[in-house]
């Protein structure tokens, strides 16, 4: 399958962090090597976040993103900020009630009412990170959906699982 | 039947560095007679920490014990670690002033808040000795010192006190001169569980006593006797009548739970359930 | 000895690894100080230790929490401290007092950008000169240098077994880029992982500080009386302040220790190392890119090649000097502004050019590209 460069990007709070973990652990489980970073300040939440994922069946050496196979964006200024990173022939995911303005090169864009989803089924926003990797699953295909559920229990606490798993199934639903 | 004292026991033989009529060498005889008291025929279950500093030569190399000699002012956190792994041991730190509340006062806190089951003693001179009569955290004001020619310009901090608001379980002031008080302090510092803190005013005839005006040991250790008065007594006095006295005694003695303590029952938590 | 997670594929931070590595060598006691890019070794070993039996205490400050793994090692436990370039600042004079006492202890340094508090979430490679001369005096170093998340798990083990056989500080100098990515790591069975000890003495043994090259080293406790202390002592452990010859004796054993067993220490990988017309010596996060550079080279007809430096102190000279015979240049890529490149050039003494190629600020990697780019100008 070779090198596929993923940012996951928005505000801090919002689980950008853990969205890369889980699509991380997820691409361990499947058998593949990884690396995942993501942008550290001493900074608060509200401000700029951003999670990167390499995955490969070869070894990786440098360990950031410098173009990307796949963005996600979950914030309009992260978008606007990451945007130029993105390949030709990527792929943009933006969540469609907090992007509004996409440019017009990228062919690949997949709006995805991620919050929407997140704030009705599930009573909070906090839910839309795993919404969108749901959506990714499809899209993308980076990893299995199996081990995308395994991450995800790996990854969350136990009180929040099952609701986290439901989130991710509808993800799936909106590409289905 | 008790054992008559004999120092070979508790002393390698290796002579004392002191100058005629230090008060360190009165703290180690005095601190070996306490243990030989309790019943400890010699050393061994006893481990000593000093950092920098005449007074950390107490225990190293002299004492016939497990010693560990650290740099200036870092004994508190060697002992900590010392402890922790082994808390059986009877963990002793001897240092200075300028040791303990100079250099290395932020562990002398942190160690009295944890109620670190070790026993302090520090031997306060009022003067950095071994660098040859610098001022001191515990320098009066008016003693003229090589780095104060013209007076000091600090107040000397009240260690004892400190350490009693910090948690400790027990900390007491005494002096050279008042030796079978010292012996009694001591004692009571080794039996304590937890943190116990003794500041042991004493002579150093070499560097502070001719700077304080004193011609011999002799003389400072009788004005040690004539200016200290007990802390029940100043508590009746007023903060002026005090000033320019050795305020000695225990200042707490009390029941706390202990860091060893609190370690251990955190093992049993976390081995059992974790964190969550 | 158990760690907290089974054999296996794991997905782990740098960090975390460092932390599963020191169970596995045996670390009981850890003691260390909040600080970025650091602080989740603690956190890690926080949760776990205890749940062995270990102790991780958080002290007032760097110096108190290497004072207190001192105290620790004494008292026969593997003792580990982890924290970042501030903190390894406050550390160097009982890293010496370590040196000075043969006391076997793992340091773990997570650099970052510097001097001062510099930007401090932001990944450097400046303090390779200060993990080899931080302390005062004659010394030796042994100092580690992971480059991945398995790396840092295999480097924390070798680190302990190395404190353990020679009975010295030993530290662990990684960087935040390697401490904070996350990456798949193979743990394998714990038997099959080979763990050092420190040699204890028999019974009428007294010799703790010489007679040779790394003397058996009792516990407190156990009856000894071992004198232990910083200043200058013999084999007994006996102070001498004044006697130059018991301090020639003592400093030259301790620095011999280490430099007379410089091979045996020293780590490192190569690639087309002795053949290559053009060579990296890399080391750390910066060898990550060095690695794509040589394949692109490669791709492109350039005979490059690269030595990676696991171990940093004592320098592999005699690796470096091998690359220097055939190499018409070597390039010395590194997050500072020029620290191991003057070991080379040393090294190499003048057999070719040496060639640094530096980046600072904001936690940027020199990339493939640019490190590519440089191979391709110094062809001709």
């Amino acid at each position: 399958m070779g090198r596929i460069e993923v940012r996951i990007c928005g505000l801090g709070g919002q689980g950008v962090v853990l969205a890369g973990q889980i699509l991380g652990r997820a691409a361990v489980i499947d058998g593949m090597n990884v690396v995942q970073t993501q942008s550290y300040g001493a900074e608060a939440r509200g401000s700029a976040a951003k999670s990167e994922v390499i995955v490969s069946d070869k070894q990786i050496g440098f360990p950031h993103v410098r173009k990307c196979d796949v963005l996600v964006a979950l914030s309009q200024s992260a978008l606007d900020a990451h945007c130029k990173d993105l390949k030709e022939s990527g792929i943009l995911l933006v969540d469609g009630d907090l992007v509004s303005r996409v440019p017009e090169r990228i062919d690949q864009v997949y709006k995805l009412p991620a919050s929407r989803v997140a704030e009705t089924r599930f009573k909070s926003r906090m839910y839309a990170n795993v919404v969108m990797l749901g959506a990714l699953t499809i899209i993308a295909g980076i990893a299995s959906k199996k081990a995308m559920k395994e991450a995800i229990e790996a990854s969350v606490k136990r009180e929040t699982q099952e609701a986290n798993l439901q989130a991710f199934e509808a993800g799936l639903d909106l590409q289905a | 039947m008790e054992m008559p004292f004999s120092s070979g026991n508790y002393l390698r033989g290796v002579p004392f560095p002191f100058c005629a009529g230090c008060g360190g060498t009165t703290v180690a005889n005095v601190f070996l007679r306490a243990v030989h008291e309790l019943g400890h025929r010699n050393l061994q279950g006893f481990v000593f920490c000093s950092g920098i500093g005449c007074s950390s030569w107490i225990p190293s190399p002299h004492f016939k014990a497990d010693s560990i000699h650290t740099t200036h002012g870092r004994s508190i956190p060697v002992a900590t670690g010392v402890k922790l792994m082994r808390p059986n041991l009877n963990v002793v730190v001897f240092g200075g002033d300028g040791d303990i509340v100079g250099i290395g006062l932020g562990h002398l806190i942190h160690a009295a808040r944890r109620n670190l089951d070790v026993t302090v003693i520090m031997v306060n001179n009022m003067i950095y000795g071994m660098t040859g009569g610098q001022v001191a955290p515990t320098t009066p004001q008016e003693v003229k010192t090589s780095t104060t020619p013209y007076g000091g310009f600090e107040r000397p901090l009240d260690a004892v006190s400190l350490v009693a608001s910090a948690g400790a379980s027990y900390a007491a002031r005494v002096t050279t001169a008042h030796i079978q008080q010292l012996k009694g302090t001591i004692k009571k510092a080794l039996k304590t569980k937890g943190f116990s803190f003794i500041e042991v005013v004493s002579q150093c005839p070499t560097a502070y006593g001719r700077r304080a005006g004193f011609k011999n040991a002799g003389e400072m250790l009788h004005w040690m006797r004539d200016h200290s008065i007990s802390i029940r007594e100043a508590q009746k006095l007023s903060e002026n009548e005090v000033k320019g006295k050795i305020v000695i005694g225990d200042f707490v003695d009390r029941k706390l739970p202990t860091l060893t303590e609190r370690i251990q029952s955190t093992i049993k938590k976390a081995s059992k359930d974790g964190p969550d | 000895m158990a760690g907290h997670l089974s054999s296996g594929t794991h997905f782990l931070q740098g960090n975390e690894a460092i932390a599963e590595a020191a169970m596995i060598a045996g670390c009981r006691f850890f003691a260390g100080y909040p600080i970025t890019p650091a602080s989740e070794i603690s956190e890690y070993l926080a949760t776990h230790l205890p749940k062995i039996g270990g102790i991780m205490i958080q002290m007032e400050d760097e110096i108190a929490s290497i004072g207190a793994i001192i105290g620790a090692s004494w008292a026969g436990a593997k003792a580990m401290t982890a924290t970042s370039g501030p903190g390894f600042s406050l550390m160097q004079e009982n890293i010496g007092y370590a040196f000075m006492t043969e006391t076997p202890c793992v340091v773990v340094d997570v650099q970052r950008s510097g001097p001062s508090t510099g930007q401090a979430t932001k990944c450097a490679q400046g303090d390779v000169m200060q993990s080899r001369w931080g302390t005062h005096g004659d010394y030796a170093s042994i100092v580690l240098s992971p480059n991945s998340v398995e790396e840092m798990f295999y480097l924390t083990i070798h680190a302990f077994n190395l404190a353990e056989q020679y009975r010295t500080p030993v530290i662990l100098l990684a960087d935040e880029i390697v401490a904070h990515m996350r990456e798949q790591i193979h743990i394998p069975p714990a038997e099959s992982i080979d763990i050092v000890n420190r040699r204890k003495p028999k019974t009428q043994e007294e010799r703790f500080f010489g007679g040779e090259e790394v003397p058996p080293m009792p516990s407190i406790g156990e009856g000894h009386n071992v004198a232990v202390t910083g200043s200058t002592h013999d084999e007994f452990g006996r102070r001498f302040t004044a006697d130059p010859g018991v301090h020639q004796n003592l400093v030259t054993r301790l620095v011999g220790k280490i430099r007379n067993n410089a091979e045996l220490v020293m780590d490192f990988e190569a690639y087309n190392a002795t053949d290559c017309e053009i060579g990296f010596i890399t080391y750390g996060c910066t060898s990550r890119a060095a690695y794509e550079a040589i394949e692109m080279a490669r791709n492109n007809g350039i005979n490059a090649g690269l030595i990676r430096l696991k171990t940093l102190w004592p320098f592999p000279e005699r690796i470096v000097q091998s690359m220097a015979r055939n190499a018409k240049k070597i390039i010395v890529p590194e997050m500072n502004v020029q620290q191991l490149f003057f070991e080379v050039e040393r090294a190499t003494k003048g057999a070719t050019e040496v060639i640094p190629v530096n980046k600072i600020g904001g936690g940027e990697m020199l990339t493939p590209e640019e490190l590519y780019s440089q191979l391709k100008g110094s062809e001709n």
